[in-house]
């Protein structure tokens, strides 16, 4: 069983603050973590290795410093890791990020599963699973709260909805978004820490995937953001006090005054 | 000269930091109040390898360096001293000394369930009536045979009450002052040995503190661990090892008051503003800060040396002598900047502050600290 990992490092949202002047993130100082989803597909991944045998490869694109995240999967217990890291995926967005993901993927070789975060905390977008999913013509499971296992070369998972849950079976190779409700990542081992340190990591860059010209990096990103900004934080409402049937005769008049009943 | 963690060391303290906040922080209060001994916890160190990471791999351990060994135990003061203690007694006053005295037969049997937190382990040498004067000991070892008969009992040892194993000191020549003592590995189960935990402590309620009575225990010669007479030697040079976590844990201690308490000073408003913005509150952090620091850069000094091979024994005296002292200085400040809240258990520096009470007292008290220190620096030697 050849299970890969898709995993972004993000900034730890718990420490960052929006420039409100620029509507970007301030990340100077911010430290990095591995998106905490995705941490769940590494979870998820190590235990169907478990079961089954075979070897679990985490992968990211990202800048040079994306190699913390990747040894942090691997201090998890995570076989092999790949970085996808070259200038000219700089401005990427989640249709070029999936393609170059995509195309990085086939390069490794053969794969039976594709595992991803149901989505990034950072953009939250929930596109590049799906996305890689799409630019490799197989099948995809997302949402997944749960995997029952693979028999007969055969996935079956449960994958929540808004009115409920779906049960899906799907044949190998296929892509699954996991979701928090899956199961509880461990933590890194010391020995895994250790070991992580001393992996080597596998590093492509753009001369090593087998890219179409123009589809990858800023060229190949249709998407624009024209501007980004900070919601007004909502200010605090009126308190009333008092009595409290004369708070509530104050309430009933003021609803009415403001002709909200 | 270099201040800076190798990345090693920076690896484990990183994954130390996340082990601690998940694991242990948020249910350290918890644990202190029902006196409840963290066993899940326990084990799931014994599972990630962190009671293993300064001992040998060839026996199941990391391998890892000195300042590895005393950024766990920092990082474990930082979220329970509870913890910090049964690791320090699991580590740096049983399975380190196996390492440096045992056989390897007694390596074999014991070091990988230790490392792995299969098997838990105890120090006794303190008795009721012998404490800092550790050589007045009454408990006995008669030969016999191919054993040891052991006789006595021993007070306030960590971990006796859930330990296995125990490293016990006797008297082998009653006439012979210390060098009459030579310490046993034994077993719990053996008949005749028993434990009673201790209730009512100030502090470390989440450890387990017990008395060990042996009543005619019959030890196999196998188990002596060094050699006969060599006890006393044995045991100043396990607690050479047990100071240096006692005086990281109290880093970790009184580093994480600190941290609780530049919190609470910035979100506490006073005078039309936090207080942390108020000059004399500013003077109880950067004393604090500075405290810290200073006990910080002793302990790494003394692992430093540890880990070029250099005897370190005054310099590990001097940390846990500084370090102990600090982390009740710190936490007395932290409880200051907490003000009425900081008496009461809805905050932790309460529980810190209990907590480092005891790093005074154990493994030799700041007196026998500076006993020590002063026979190193005079070349004189105050005891009797």
């Amino acid at each position: 069983m050849e299970i890969i990992v898709c995993i972004k490092q993000v900034p730890d949202t718990t420490e960052v603050k929006i420039d409100p002047e620029k509507g970007t993130l301030i990340r100077d100082g911010v430290p990095s973590i591995v998106n905490p989803f995705d941490e769940y597909a590494v979870e998820a991944a190590l235990r169907l290795k478990a079961e089954k045998g075979g070897k679990v490869t985490v992968i990211t694109m990202g800048p040079p410093q994306a190699v913390e995240a990747l040894r942090k999967c691997i201090a998890m217990g995570a076989d092999e890791a790949v970085l996808v890291s070259d200038r000219a995926f700089a401005g990427s967005d989640t249709w070029s990020t999936s393609y170059t993901l995509a195309k990085a993927i086939s390069s490794l070789g053969k794969f039976d599963l594709i595992l991803c975060g149901k989505q990034a905390i950072d953009g939250d977008t929930a596109q590049v699973g799906p996305g890689i999913a799409e630019h490799l013509k197989i099948s995809q499971i997302t949402y997944v709260q749960k995997v029952f296992g693979i028999q007969d070369n055969t996935v079956a998972a449960e994958r929540g909805v808004e009115s409920g849950y779906e049960l899906i079976e799907s044949p190998l190779p296929v892509l699954m978004t996991i979701d928090k409700s899956c199961c509880v990542p461990r933590l890194p081992s010391m020995m895994g820490t250790v070991k992580a340190l001393k992996k080597e990591i596998k590093t492509l860059t753009v001369n090593d995937i087998n890219l179409e010209p123009g589809l990858f990096g800023m060229e190949g990103s249709p998407t624009r953001v024209k501007r980004t900004f900070t919601p007004q934080p909502r200010k605090g409402g009126r308190m009333i006090t008092g009595e409290m049937h004369e708070a509530l005769d104050e309430l009933v008049k003021t609803l009415r005054d403001e002709k909200i009943v | 000269m270099n201040f800076s963690y190798t990345p090693e060391q920076e690896a484990v303290k990183g994954m130390m930091e996340e082990f601690v906040a998940k694991e242990v922080t948020p249910y350290a209060a918890q644990w202190d109040k029902e006196e409840k001994f963290p066993w899940d916890t326990v084990r799931k160190m014994g599972e990630l390898g962190i009671f293993g990471t300064a001992l040998p791999e060839a026996y199941g351990g990391s391998g890892l360096d000195a300042i590895c060994h005393a950024i766990v135990a920092e990082e474990l003061g930082k979220g329970c001293s509870s913890l910090r203690g049964i690791y320090s007694v699991q580590i740096s006053l049983v399975a380190k000394t196996i390492a440096a005295f045992g056989t390897e037969e007694q390596k074999q049997k014991y070091l990988p369930g230790l490392a792995a937190g299969t098997l838990f382990g105890c120090f006794g040498l303190t008795e009721p009536n012998s404490g800092s004067d550790a050589a007045s000991m009454l408990s006995t070892a008669v030969e016999d045979g191919d054993s040891y008969i052991l006789n006595g009992n021993k007070m306030w040892i960590t971990n006796a009450g859930i330990a296995d194993v125990a490293v016990i000191y006797a008297k082998t020549d009653k006439n012979a002052g210390p060098k009459g003592i030579t310490a046993f590995l034994v077993d719990r189960g053996l008949p005749g040995f028993s434990t009673k935990d201790i209730h009512g402590k100030l502090g470390l309620k989440a450890s387990n503190t017990a008395e060990i009575i042996m009543d005619n225990v019959r030890v196999p010669k196998t188990n002596v661990l060094g050699s006969v007479g060599k006890g006393f030697a044995i045991a100043m040079s396990t607690l050479d090892n047990g100071r240096y976590t006692v005086a990281a844990g109290c880093v970790g201690s009184a580093q994480a008051a600190l941290d609780y308490a530049k919190k609470y000073a910035k979100e506490r408003n006073q005078f039309g503003k936090p207080i942390a913005a108020h000059q004399l509150v500013q003077q109880l952090i950067a004393d604090m800060a500075v405290d810290i620091e200073c006990g910080r850069l002793l302990v790494y000094k003394a692992g430093h040396m540890k880990n070029l091979g250099q005897k370190s024994t005054k310099e590990v005296c001097m940390a846990k002598y500084y370090c102990s002292e600090m982390v009740n200085r710190v936490a007395y400040k932290a409880v200051q900047v907490f003000g009425g809240y900081g008496f009461s258990d809805e905050y932790p520096v309460e529980r810190i502050f209990r907590d480092a009470r005891i790093n005074t007292l154990y493994e030799g008290t700041s007196q026998i600290q500076q006993l020590i220190i002063g026979n190193f620096e005079l070349g004189m030697s105050a005891f009797v």
